[in-house]
């Protein structure tokens, strides 16, 4: 399960704030937030999709950019929301 | 242990009565009539006053490479750029050439290479999609477009409705995949380094730099500079920023930005400053790392970075090693009296907040080093700048203190805005009763400190940017589930403000998280991530006037908990 986490937060990521022709490498340990491929205000978009998709709420204290800083660090915050 | 330093500046009332823009010129050897151009007064100048091995530029990226250059490679670099858009690629005087890059060294050299050989150059926000890039350069007639790699995609899919687009300049091209028609590869550092080139005879009023600023209706508007603005930023630099000849210097903007390159380029190295570049995005701690790395002593950023490392605390702050800060300031919103107050207990320093914008190319009114901060206070005017605020319907100076009116400038000092690019009619109407009007309204209080009260208008200050409600609202409506858009600024203890949608739905689509989801990021893939609502509201109806038009500071007030005012003229009721 907790595979299939980090693959659609993984796509979702690639597919949302990757250009079409960016092929830069983006894997489960990539620095997202810090490497510059979501910025700030985008990560309110991150936030929503990860809400939407699993039907929680995450409270803003919580939604840091270290929190949110590579899939892994995403799949180990949505564990605190008994999501794996 | 901070160094002590004596400001430049002498104590401010002294400063006020024998300043004039004169200092400026003097020291950088200019008199009225001559060649002046920003790129050789910041690098071949610096050279000649023999401090060509001096470090000009210490970047770093996001993955921790180092990358650093003295004046001297910065002086050749920024002539084989010259050379290459010339010679090679046949660029003349006063041809539009973007920057659309990363914070990567070739942004902050392409700048000034641009501007030796006469081009103008347009920097814009690297995170600017499709719909944002092609009104700009569209309204720009833009020649020539650096940029990288990853944002080629971009330029690629609007080149169609770009015909004056005639070169696209890869900087990081490896060769991997094959370039298009009209794309050309430009490797900075293994470039044939040029020692002398002829840098354009530009003048006080040859235009310069063209930044482009959101309003409250239409399309974003061209700012346009000229040379001579260096005379400003030279001597605000010094004076504000206080810029020693050994102080390591970080300006946390991005040259998209006008910060970014009144005092991100040009204040900087035309004082033959050591500066410091993170290509990152934010973290507290890679912040913080940088400043220590790097020994940094004076920092310049902006409120939205102050308030999100306030957000970590001070134990984060005492992680590293900071002592080489001593003298901080802050752009692009007003710095709320809390983030000062911290900044005295994280760092031992307050921050100095500054006011100006796009139009005034400088900063105008600051609070100074050695000046008494009243913390939340935007300050007192530069000296040799007349600043005050305006009735708002007469436009007449306001005598009596505490009272808000509009800031208003004497028009006159170097770096204002000479024009918006093929918009005189927006540019003459920024001028009333002899005064240029910002848009911001503020009182003076009883020692003649500014106090900053909000925007005039319905632009919204999102993080130190402007962003234009009338662009977000076009976008909103070309999304197939969109029948009407409003777009304000919502209060944010971060960013000041951001983005709210207000919106209708056409008949058929259901509001559900999933369709806000989708809506937020087809403005964001359309305009930029600062545009994206980050919040959207759908509602049955908007409030609109009796002519049809949406009343946004209706929204507005509602949503700052503020008094509607005259609804005489609301068609419907909310």
């Amino acid at each position: 399960m907790a595979e299939q986490i980090k693959d659609v937060i993984l796509e979702y990521v690639r597919n949302e704030y990757l250009e079409d022709g960016d092929d830069r490498e983006v894997n489960f340990d990539t620095a997202i937030i810090s490497g510059g491929i979501v910025d700030s205000f985008s990560m309110v978009s991150l936030k929503v999709f990860l809400e939407t998709k699993y039907n929680i709420q995450i409270p803003d204290a919580k939604a840091t950019p270290e929190a949110f800083d590579s899939v892994n660090n995403i799949v180990a915050l949505l564990k605190e929301f008994g999501i794996e | 242990m901070k160094s002590e330093k004596t400001p430049f500046m002498k104590p401010y009332e002294e400063e006020l009565k024998s300043f004039s823009f004169d200092i400026s010129k003097n020291e950088l050897g200019y008199k009225d009539g001559d060649i002046i151009n920003i790129g050789e007064y910041c690098t071949d100048r610096i050279c000649r006053m023999g401090k060509g091995d001096k470090l000009a530029l210490i970047w770093e990226g996001f993955s921790g490479e180092e990358k650093r250059y003295t004046f001297n490679d910065m002086r050749q670099l920024t002539n084989s750029i010259a050379k290459f858009l010339r010679d090679d690629l046949g660029i003349k005087p006063g041809e539009r050439v973007c920057m659309f890059l990363d914070k990567v060294p070739e942004l902050y050299f392409g700048f000034l290479g641009v501007l030796k050989m006469g081009a103008i150059v347009q920097p814009l926000f690297s995170a600017f999609g499709p719909e944002s890039l092609l009104t700009r350069l569209q309204d720009a007639t833009t020649s020539a477009i650096f940029t990288q790699k990853k944002h080629l995609p971009k330029v690629r899919n609007i080149l169609k409705d770009l015909p004056s687009l005639k070169h696209i300049i890869v900087v990081d091209d490896d060769g991997s995949k094959p370039l298009k028609e009209n794309e050309v590869a430009f490797n900075m550092d293994k470039v044939e380094r040029v020692d002398s080139f002829d840098v354009f005879p530009s003048t006080a009023e040859t235009p310069s730099v063209l930044h482009y600023t959101s309003g409250t209706t239409g399309k974003p508007k061209g700012a346009q500079h000229v040379h001579y603005s260096i005379i400003s930023q030279y001597i605000t630099a010094k004076y504000v920023l206080d810029l020693h000849d050994d102080d390591i210097y970080w300006c946390t903007a991005d040259p998209g930005w006008v910060t970014g390159t009144s005092y991100g380029i040009i204040g900087a190295w035309s004082n033959g400053a050591t500066q410091c570049v993170l290509d990152a995005g934010f973290k507290a701690d890679t912040w913080y790392k940088f400043v220590e790395k790097n020994k940094i002593t004076v920092w310049y950023s902006a409120p939205t970075a102050i308030r999100a490392l306030m957000k970590e605390g001070t134990e984060a702050v005492k992680k590293f090693d900071l002592s080489s800060l001593r003298h901080l300031a802050s752009v692009g919103e007003p710095l709320n009296a809390e983030a000062v107050i911290w900044s005295q207990e994280a760092f031992g320093m307050m921050f100095h907040d500054t006011f100006w914008q796009t139009e005034t190319g400088c900063i105008v009114v600051s609070n100074y080093p050695g000046m008494k901060i009243k913390p939340g206070s935007m300050g007192k005017p530069f000296p040799g700048i007349e600043v005050t605020v305006v009735d708002l319907k007469t436009s007449e100076p306001i005598t009596k203190k505490g009272v808000v009116g509009m800031i208003a400038i004497k028009p006159g000092w170097p770096s204002m805005i000479r024009t918006y690019w093929n918009n005189e009619v927006t540019y003459k109407s920024k001028f009333q009763n002899n005064w240029y009007l910002c848009g911001d309204r503020a009182s003076i209080d009883e020692d003649g400190y500014f106090w900053f009260v909000g925007r005039d208008d319905d632009v919204i200050n999102t993080g130190g940017h402007l962003v234009g409600p009338f662009e977000i609202e076009s976008a909103l409506l070309e999304h197939p589930a969109v029948a009407e858009s409003a777009a304000i600024g919502k209060p944010d203890p971060i960013n000041m403000e951001v983005v709210k949608a207000f919106i209708t739905l056409k008949p058929g689509f259901e509001q559900t998280k999933m369709l806000e989801l989708e809506i937020m990021n087809f403005v964001r893939k359309k305009l930029s991530a600062l545009a994206m609502p980050q919040e959207i509201e759908f509602v049955d109806s908007l409030p609109k006037t009796r002519s049809g038009k949406i009343m946004r500071r209706v929204l507005k007030a509602k949503e700052w908990g503020e008094e509607i005012g005259d609804t005489s003229t609301l068609e419907n009721d909310m």
